[in-house]
């Protein structure tokens, strides 16, 4: 583990079902595999791969949510699941992909954003409602939207919300899973712009979980590939798009489909027999940088 | 030419007045060409393709001054002419594998069942060209999935279905509304990869939607942007991104995340939200987000010809400013 590491995975496993069930046991499905890696002070740490290769798992073990079967997470070198909800949350906090169903509808703006202070108890209410004005200001929604509620807002409104109300405890690490796509183009960069903003304005780490190639290029300083709950490549962004050395890396990269007028859809031509040589392909990991 | 729509109107009541989803659209798609239509949520690109396909809700109001597919007048078909084109010759690809089919039939029946509506056939004749088509579809052992439920399979394998269905009449007129969004970028780039190999094989029209810019500039021949229920831009495809005139199609093309953009530096992005379509606006649509707004632009802006076969609903698209500004009103 470096020195200046927020989060600390070493060899995490998580797998789902194993219940006990009337026939004996539920089989188990091994979700997330011997994944390690830091996430230092500073970084924006992207995690792609396609659906059902444990990217979200993976989100919520590092959120203290989901308990691993093996291995550990450490948070300032302390072991997570050791740790209260509460000290959890004073460092890292959460943005989901749907803006629509992440926010409740029956509270207000304000309410919503300072909610995370009332549960921490330490400030009273007319200070509570200070503090909520001035995210609101941040994340470049006017105070306006105070009183307003989730319903009478767009989905990139919303998703500042969403961020104002991670915000207000000022974390250190902020897990974002899939924070833009529910959000149309022009609106998405305007989120994207906002989360590099509040970088430099209060220090942020990233992790940003995405299916999107063009996103992850933009925003991260380091990218993990998952693919069928393992890391199969990890090193700094430029190294993963500019020489991709596992061959679903590659695969990822050529499926996607930039604004290449002409071009055409590439042909992947990716059969059983190829996803098998990629499952059995030895992974790069680098944890220089 | 397949299909042509002149001047499409729908308009949706709604508790807080009437929603005017779709204005004075217009567009044609001719056989073996593929028209994509490209907009941000909310712009009224899925109205107009339900509404082609009469599957507007019942309180719809569509009306048209010309709507034809294949030389016949769609605008005053019954409901029983519209049911025998609809999955016939005119069929649609739903943007939801998972809503699309139903889950308490199996792949067979609700493969045949199109078939059998449509053609009179016997099932013998439909279950074998279920079959071909699901191979065709790049389904393995398709004999044996007929008996098989949606849930038992992947999204990816689901919208394989969900195309082989859409073929089962060989329609010569397909409409797929964002058919690859649900998936994984490698299965969207093997599912857009056939659906143009068949297409072009079978000489189909498509007209695709999505607000996807990437996947428009691999597959379309002809686009279509939309903004807040209206056309502001048709050209054909390489003309539209090498010269593309309204400025929302320039800050919708600028807003793409690409590697050409310096990496974690802040993208191109368009103020303010896409407006709500209850109220009738006056004037430009786009004025609110646009950088080169100005009063002329309070006025109603027509479709005015920029290149060849391109139009664009704008007067500051440069040298054509002055004359389209003169015939403003």
């Amino acid at each position: 583990m470096s020195k200046d590491a927020i989060l600390s995975l070493s060899n995490v496993t998580h797998d789902f079902g194993g219940r006990r069930v009337i026939t004996g046991r539920s089989p188990t499905i091994r979700a997330v595999e011997d994944v390690s890696f830091d996430v230092r002070k500073g970084d924006i740490l992207g995690i792609v791969g396609e659906s059902g290769s444990g990217k979200t798992t993976l989100a919520k073990i590092m959120l203290g949510l989901l308990p691993p079967t093996q291995g550990e997470v450490l948070l300032d070198g302390t072991p997570i699941i050791e740790m209260s909800r509460k000290r959890i949350a004073e460092r890292i906090q959460f943005i989901f992909q749907d803006p629509y169903s992440s926010l409740n509808p029956r509270q207000s703006v304000g309410q919503i954003v300072g909610y995370p202070l009332y549960l921490r108890g330490q400030e009273n209410a007319a200070e509570r409602d200070r503090k909520a004005r001035e995210l609101l200001d941040i994340v470049g929604l006017s105070s306006r939207f105070f009183d307003a509620y989730p319903s009478q807002m767009s989905g990139g409104q919303r998703q500042r919300v969403a961020i104002a109300r991670a915000l207000i405890t000022r974390p250190d690490l902020l897990i974002c899973d899939e924070p833009t796509s529910a959000l149309d183009v022009s609106v998405q960069s305007q989120v994207l712009n906002l989360l590099l903003e509040l970088r430099e304005e209060f220090g942020l780490t990233y992790v940003m979980v995405s299916h999107n190639m063009a996103v992850i290029q933009h925003m991260t300083t380091r990218v993990a590939v998952m693919f069928l709950g393992r890391i199969v490549e990890m090193d700094t962004s430029e190294k993963v798009f500019g020489t991709p050395q596992h061959p679903y890396t590659r695969l990822l990269l050529n499926s996607t489909l930039s604004v290449n007028q002409g071009a055409g859809v590439p042909d992947l031509n990716v059969d059983a027999e190829a996803r098998h040589a990629m499952r059995d392909h030895p992974s790069y990991v680098s944890q220089r940088v | 030419m397949l299909l042509n729509v002149q001047n499409l109107n729908v308009m949706i009541p709604t508790q807080g007045g009437p929603l005017h989803a779709v204005q004075d659209v217009s567009f044609s798609v001719s056989k073996g060409e593929t028209l994509c239509i490209v907009g941000e949520s909310g712009c009224g690109k899925s109205v107009t393709a339900l509404s082609l396909l009469g599957l507007l809700p019942k309180s719809a109001k569509r009306s048209a001054s010309r709507m034809t597919f294949d030389g016949q007048d769609m605008i005053t078909m019954s409901d029983k002419q519209i049911r025998a084109l609809r999955g016939n010759r005119l069929s649609m690809i739903f943007q939801e594998p998972m809503t699309a089919l139903n889950p308490l039939h199996t792949l067979g029946r609700q493969l045949t069942d199109v078939y059998m509506a449509h053609r009179r056939g016997n099932r013998e004749a439909a279950r074998q060209r279920a079959v071909y088509l699901l191979e065709r579809v790049g389904i393995a052992k398709a004999a044996e999935r007929l008996g098989q439920y949606p849930h038992e399979l992947s999204g990816g394998l689901r919208q394989r279905v969900v195309i082989a269905m859409a073929l089962m009449c060989e329609p010569e007129l397909i409409v797929a509304d964002e058919p690859t969004t649900a998936l994984d970028v490698t299965i969207q780039a093997e599912l857009l990869r056939l659906l143009a190999e068949l297409q072009k094989s079978m000489g189909l029209g498509m007209i695709m939607i999505t607000h996807d810019l990437g996947l428009v500039s691999r597959i379309a021949d002809r686009v279509v942007v939309m903004y807040a229920g209206q056309v502001i831009e048709n050209a054909l495809a390489k003309e539209l991104f090498e010269n593309p005139k309204h400025p929302y199609t320039r800050a919708l093309l600028g807003s793409v995340p690409d590697p050409s953009h310096p990496r974690m530096q802040p993208l191109p992005s368009i103020p303010g939200t896409v407006p709500s379509l209850v109220q009738k606006m006056e004037g430009c649509h786009f004025r609110d987000r646009c950088a080169f707004a100005s009063e002329e632009c309070r006025v109603p802006i027509p479709l005015v010809g920029v290149g060849a076969e391109h139009v664009a609903r704008c007067i500051k698209t440069g040298a054509q400013a002055p004359n389209a500004r003169s015939t403003a009103p």
